[in-house]
């Protein structure tokens, strides 16, 4: 088994890391070094039917059930602050069972203090991520649920 | 293999700069728009998407806020003064709009509420009854999705051809292809005046008199010439033009179709309602006379009338004199950012307006409007409403700066300081 945190600890220690973060300049260079060290997508994953609408960089995700009923998340994108904040939507989500995705919030995104610069800009995607992740939750839901 | 390679060869480069307007003060008229004396991030706003809308000056501002305040009622209804006046001004605003275009009569002039309706009234109201079944029209591979997606679906409902003039890598029109592309099946041309996504300015003139010889219509896309371009429709012969008030330091919400007459009699309403009307019965309706004839409902008022101011203002400081601001900035501009490592421009049209598109190996476009947003720079990022351009290029998308004459060059200075800052994160 591998260790797990809940989802409040892990928006707790994203925030704690952008507090001690003095100014808009080292948070987007945070963002920016967790955007260059996120492992890239297959090529192969690519595809058409992986693009995550609504966003105005192109992004991928892919979505994988678990043997012990998790989801794994893996997204990539051609611009590097999106794919920061790719890290972090998936350092939260990815891991966790349907029902803890559906149940949490990314209240980090609020509480890094960060929304007026990030959330509000519905072109870098964050938006339609989350939306995704929830949508390949509740479809896996269903089919945990339906024995299937 | 980087596809961007070939273009970042300005031309620009090998010639004499160009040399500003004499008397020009930017600065002074800086002063005179609210919204660019804002802060953001504690820096001064320095807005680069002129291209996307422009920002208004106080006499424009004024000029609404007196009127709301003051002159206010509907127009051509009632008897009473406040109607009258209101009438007066909305259709001095007519008036002041063909001047400004060098329309031959007022009523040539229809309201609307920007280009997008403008042009989507005439692939309506002229192209229905017009283009049929083996017809042709031909667009620009320039084209804003405003001026293609109308006369595609025109096309597909109505079974007609759509055709589309090729661009050499520079971003020109391939005028010798467009040539061949014209026949006797050609109905229509909606060629854009100025191409949003690269700068380029297309020979408007040239292509209008090869349609006509060929026998078709033409309609010119002005919502990125108008602020830059003075515009004589009679000279230019144009059946068609349209622009945006909003792109012209006027309000939103208000554009203009220029059509000549003899189409405007021709053509069906777009809409139907109140004020279009010469009589009703439950079998049967006549129409008014052009203009009000596609002006149906309450039209736009308030917005006529800034977009009146808003022609006062540019006219006072007048076009020319504004267009060779634009030139020495837009030389500048083009002079300093290609010394930037691994920027390349898109779009080195011989003739451009005040724009340049650009993509940079260290960083997407996203990224680079991301962290000038930080510096308090606003920048167009995207495909700009014109994926096939983008695709011709292939690029996902651009960064674009687009300067108005309120641009200074302390403006252009901050522009390419913000994009070392995006090289030293990025790289
Ligand atoms: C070339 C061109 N055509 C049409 C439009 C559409 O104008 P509007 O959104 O004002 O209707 C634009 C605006 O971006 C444009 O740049």
């Amino acid at each position: 088994m591998t260790m797990t945190h809940s989802t409040d600890q892990i928006q707790a220690a994203i925030v704690e890391t952008f507090k001690t973060l003095p100014d808009w300049d080292s948070r987007y260079k945070h963002i920016i070094q967790l955007g260059k060290q996120l492992p890239n997508m297959a090529d192969a994953d690519k595809t058409a039917d992986n693009i995550v609408k609504g966003c105005q960089s192109q992004v991928w995700m892919t979505a994988s059930l678990n043997d012990d009923g998790t989801i794994t998340f893996i997204a990539d994108s051609d611009a590097v602050i999106v794919r920061g904040l790719i890290s972090l939507i998936l350092r939260l989500y990815s891991g966790q069972t349907p029902q803890t995705i559906l149940e949490t919030r990314p209240s980090f995104i609020d509480d890094i203090e960060m929304t007026q610069h990030i959330s509000a800009q519905r072109s870098n995607g964050l938006h339609a991520m989350i939306k995704q992740i929830q949508f390949y939750a509740i479809a896996y839901k269903m089919k945990l649920e339906q024995g299937l | 293999m980087t596809p961007v390679m070939h273009l970042n060869t300005p031309s620009h480069c090998t010639q004499s700069p160009v040399e500003p307007p004499a008397g020009f003060d930017a600065a002074a008229i800086r002063a005179q728009f609210p919204v660019l004396q804002r802060e953001f991030n504690g820096k001064p706003l320095v807005y680069l998407d002129n291209a996307a809308t422009t920002q208004k000056p106080r006499p424009v501002i004024d000029t609404i806020t007196h009127f709301y305040e003051h002159d206010y009622g509907t127009v051509r209804r009632g008897v009473y003064a406040l109607c009258e006046g209101s009438t007066r001004a909305y259709e001095e605003a007519r008036a002041k709009v063909s001047r400004f275009i060098n329309a031959p009569l007022s009523c040539g002039v229809i309201f609307t509420k920007g280009t997008t309706e403008a042009i989507n009234l005439v692939a309506t109201g002229y192209g229905r009854p017009n283009v049929g079944r083996g017809d042709e029209v031909i667009v620009s591979a320039l084209e804003h999705h405003a001026n293609l997606v109308p006369w595609q679906q025109l096309c597909k409902d109505v079974g007609a051809t759509l055709k589309v003039i090729p661009i050499n890598d520079a971003g020109e029109l391939d005028m010798a292809a467009y040539k061949k592309l014209l026949s006797k099946k050609t109905k229509l041309v909606a060629v854009t005046h100025v191409s949003n996504a690269l700068g380029t300015v297309n020979p408007i003139k040239a292509i209008i008199d090869e349609a006509h010889q060929a026998g078709a219509v033409v309609l010119v896309d002005g919502a990125q010439a108008a602020s830059h371009i003075p515009i004589d429709v009679q000279a230019l012969d144009c059946d068609f033009y349209c622009f945006s008030g909003h792109k012209l330091y006027g309000p939103s919400g208000i554009g203009v179709l220029y059509a000549k007459i003899c189409h405007l009699d021709e053509m069906t309403p777009y809409q139907y309602g109140g004020e279009m009307i010469e009589s009703v019965t439950f079998e049967e309706s006549t129409f008014t006379k052009p203009p009000n004839k596609f002006e149906a409902g309450t039209p736009p008022i308030v917005q006529a009338v800034g977009l009146g101011a808003a022609i006062d203002y540019v006219n006072q400081i007048g076009l020319p004199t504004i267009a060779a601001w634009e030139a020495y900035l837009l030389d500048i501009a083009t002079r300093k950012l290609s010394t930037i490592d691994g920027l390349h421009i898109v779009g080195t049209a011989a003739d451009k307006v005040s724009l340049i598109s650009f993509v940079m190996d260290q960083a997407h476009p996203l990224d680079i409007g991301t962290i000038l947003d930080t510096e308090a720079i606003a920048i167009r990022t995207g495909h700009h409403c014109a994926q096939p351009v983008m695709k011709r290029y292939n690029l996902p998308a651009t960064a674009r700066a687009s300067f108005a004459f309120y641009n200074t060059v302390d403006d252009v200075d901050r522009l390419v300081a913000g994009l070392h800052k995006v090289i030293e994160l990025f790289e």
